[in-house]
């Protein structure tokens, strides 16, 4: 399936995909129109320091998703067609058993409004993601697993061609 | 990131622009299009790296640090940002005129080279006015006492700039009151720097309040400074007809293209242009002659006293090297693209700096002095002249677009007009206002900005105040993307004018847009809002006159100085980028809304210049109504 893969050489830690997130969950879509928004809307990717190194992670969309296991309100599912972890908001009570259970801290507890936030791509929307569009340097992916490691190997090829 | 179709109006530079496709040259618009996403924490002015246990940045969702390191807030952080840019759009202004004023001593002294003072009733009045003694002595000994005075006001210590004298009484004392009346130019810039260092002012209100301060040292300091002794030296531009835009550049003659800021080495080089010597040398490298032209603020200083042509507005400088056509180009400082280095490699131009504070990458330097201006501009034309024969007839790819225009129009002379030559005084213009013929006059100024269609805004804007009997003034390159579309005409009065202007336009024989300079010249704009005060009828303090300021394509820091001086002479500033402060919710609620109640004058950011318009005929409305003028004459 397709996923948001990052390519950590290249991230900076900008948090624009933060931004971009936020702004893609909020209902006026705009940078400035967002940030004065109530409730302010949240954003599903987090830029977090691994080992020195930033590393903008959002939901992994598991083959075998913890979280759908221990939601008791049927709030997560795994969806067949695309394979990615949905949530519906309007189902979840709060009980933050998601954000226990999930193994890379992948879904964000908005407390004042005692719901979970996470990564639905965007409501997979065709097009690119809204992180991924956003990132200036190329760091966010999103395309099959065999289609990020091709684009790996052809940034390796380029960076050894230029001698770096 | 726009359609390539959609990156301008204007019809010389579309032409250019599908050259630039074919050829995959670069432009600002490809930059930016490459820039694209733009940094969110940048736009929102919440990114600090003023120190460096930083760089910090807030998040502007709540979740992540809502505190810098330090403990600044975004509001803190924003209005730092804020600060700083003012600090460097003053100094710039400021710097213009400081050099205007060591060039005008110089001259004085008989130490510059061509130089001379060229209008001196001028001078007489700006002396009188500074306090200097003018009876039974020569121009020179007064110029000498002007320029000490006029540097005098950049390291004065105590006390107040002298211009501030100009202002209506009331304002004047509202400056006071409000501890904003500026000491001194410099130091009120380098009081920014203090305190927007790390630990030292953390208000942001009071941090704007010096942003005014160091503003007000602009515009009505060295902005001012700046226009007063260039109309000494260089003379009082009279309305002058001229034609605009990258058809001016001639195929059979050398093209010299002029471009910056300052008119004191430009000015020159009109002088050395018109040598005989020199063009016969042209004639004899196959030329029909020598033609320049300018761009940007330097293009509007040699047109209004000279006529010279204008090549084209700020987002047109390369456009102008990619015509093939421009032997040499003359650069001297402020808004000019250091990837014009890299794109006269492309062609045969030559791309020369002068200004020993501004160089760049693949320019060649020919060190601008006052003591031989003359021979410096001498020189920098016999280098485009020997320079033609190498141009390429294959690159070359000169549009046909070029627009009549007036320009030239000044405190002194275009209101006067009004009331006749034998009768120079404001009073028609109050009563033109008072009586509901005239809504009000908005000056619109400022840059072009590859975020927004190029000229679009200035026009829309200029256009839909236009029909509503709203007089328009512009500087900058403003003005010259008006003057592109015909806006500088008088018969544009018929075409574009509601009738109470249209009256107007044509009874004084005047475009309905006028055309007031260069970005400085901003402070001739400052001098007519007082004169019309003066004159009676509209009220006794600026900010009571129907009027409003816009910068609809704004992009340089200098745009915030002025903006910031404008508002703070009490007139209704409407920008089309926002200040990059909305990060700081506090902040910008005090530039949008506290600051009126404090001056009289606030911002608004509004990116569609039809709603802007909107915005400001409403102002005008309402400024009227306090006045309680006539209702408007007709609908």
């Amino acid at each position: 399936m397709k996923e948001i893969y990052c390519d950590i050489n290249l991230c900076m830690a900008c948090r624009s995909c933060e931004l971009a997130c936020a702004v893609e969950h909020s209902k006026v879509k705009s940078l400035a129109g967002a940030v004065n928004e109530t409730p302010r809307p949240k954003q599903r990717v987090h830029v977090l320091g691994m080992k020195g190194r930033p590393l903008p992670l959002s939901c992994r969309h598991c083959d075998d998703p913890a979280c759908v296991k221990a939601c008791m309100a049927g709030v997560m599912k795994k969806s067949p067609k695309t394979g990615t972890v949905e949530s519906n908001p309007d189902k979840c009570v709060g009980c933050f058993m998601c954000v226990m259970v999930c193994p890379y801290g992948a879904i964000t507890p908005v407390l004042e409004m005692k719901k979970v936030a996470k990564c639905n791509h965007c409501e997979d929307k065709e097009g690119e993601k809204a992180c991924v569009s956003a990132c200036p340097t190329g760091a966010l992916f999103y395309g099959e697993p065999a289609e990020f490691e091709e684009c790996l190997k052809k940034r390796k090829q380029v960076s050894a061609g230029k001698g770096a | 990131m726009h359609d390539k179709k959609n990156r301008s109006v204007d019809p010389a530079a579309q032409k250019m622009i599908g050259k630039v496709c074919e050829t995959g040259l670069e432009t600002a618009w490809d930059r930016y299009d490459k820039m694209l996403p733009q940094c969110g924490f940048g736009e929102l002015g919440i990114c600090c790296r003023i120190c460096v246990m930083g760089p910090c940045r807030i998040d502007p969702f709540g979740e992540g640090p809502q505190r810098g390191i330090c403990g600044a807030t975004a509001d803190i952080i924003a209005a730092r940002n804020l600060l700083r840019m003012i600090a460097a759009g003053s100094a710039a202004h400021s710097d213009h005129g400081r050099d205007v004023a060591h060039t005008l001593l110089m001259a004085s002294e008989g130490k510059a080279e061509g130089y001379e003072v060229k209008d001196e009733k001028k001078l007489r009045t700006v002396a009188g006015e500074l306090g200097i003694k003018t009876e039974g002595r020569n121009k020179n000994e007064i110029a000498k006492d002007v320029a000490e005075k006029a540097f005098g006001e950049f390291g004065k210590q105590h006390g107040e700039l002298m211009f501030i004298q100009r202002a209506p009484k009331l304002r004047q004392d509202l400056w006071r009151k409000l501890g904003v009346v500026p000491r001194g130019i410099d130091r009120e810039i380098v009081e920014i720097m203090h305190r927007t260092n790390m630990g030292v002012d953390n208000d942001p209100e009071n941090m704007a309040m010096q942003g005014v301060r160091a503003s007000l040292g602009d515009g009505w300091g060295g902005s001012m400074i700046a226009t007063e002794l260039q109309d000494i030296l260089f003379g009082l531009p009279k309305p002058v007809r001229a034609q605009v835009n990258l058809g001016v550049l001639k195929e059979d003659e050398v093209n010299i293209v002029v471009h910056g800021h300052e008119p004191l080495l430009s000015d020159m080089v009109v002088t050395a242009a018109s040598d005989p010597e020199l063009l016969k040398l042209a004639g004899e490298k196959g030329a029909k002659g020598i033609t320049l032209a300018g761009i940007c603020c330097t293009a509007n200083e040699i047109l209004m006293r000279h006529g010279i042509p204008i090549a084209g507005n700020f987002l047109q400088q390369e456009l102008a090297v990619m015509t093939g056509a421009v032997d040499l180009m003359l650069v001297d400082v402020q808004c000019i693209m250091p990837g014009l280095g890299n794109l006269v490699k492309c062609f045969h131009t030559k791309f020369v700096s002068t200004s020993p504070k501004a160089k760049f990458p693949g320019a060649e330097h020919v060190q601008f002095k006052e003591e031989n201006g003359l021979s410096i501009a001498k020189k920098i034309v016999r280098m485009a002249i020997e320079n033609y024969p190498n141009r390429k007839k294959e690159n070359v790819l000169i549009p046909r677009e070029k627009t009549d225009l007036i320009a030239g129009f000044t405190a002194e002379s275009v209101f006067e007009f009004l009331g006749g030559k034998h009768r120079a005084t404001y009073r028609p213009l109050n009563d033109a206002v008072m009586s509901g013929r005239l809504r009000g006059a908005v000056g619109i100024v400022g840059c072009n900005n590859p975020k927004i269609t190029h000229d679009w805004a200035h026009l829309t804007l200029a256009k839909e105040l236009l029909k509503k009997d709203v007089l328009v003034v512009v500087t900058g390159c403003s003005a010259i993307a008006d003057a592109k579309a015909g806006l500088l005409q008088p018969e544009a009065a018929m075409k574009y004018a509601g009738k109470g202007l249209q009256e107007i336009c044509e009874t004084v024989g005047i475009p309905p847009v006028l055309h007031l300079g260069s970005c400085v010249d901003i402070s001739r704009i400052l001098v007519i809002l007082c004169n019309v005060v003066k004159e009676g009828g509209l009220g006794n303090d600026l900010s009571d006159l129907p009027v409003a300021g816009a910068a609809p394509e704004w992009m340089s820091e200098k745009a915030v100085s002025i903006a910031f001086y404008v508002a703070a002479s009490g007139v209704y500033t409407v920008l089309g980028q926002p200040f990059p402060v909305q990060g700081g919710k506090q902040f910008t609620d005090f530039l949008l809304k506290g600051m009126e109640d404090k001056f009289g004058g606030k911002f608004a950011f509004e990116p569609d210049p039809v709603k802007a318009a909107d915005l400001i005929v409403k102002h005008l409305d309402k400024k009227r109504e306090a006045l309680k003028l006539k209702p408007m004459m007709y609908k």
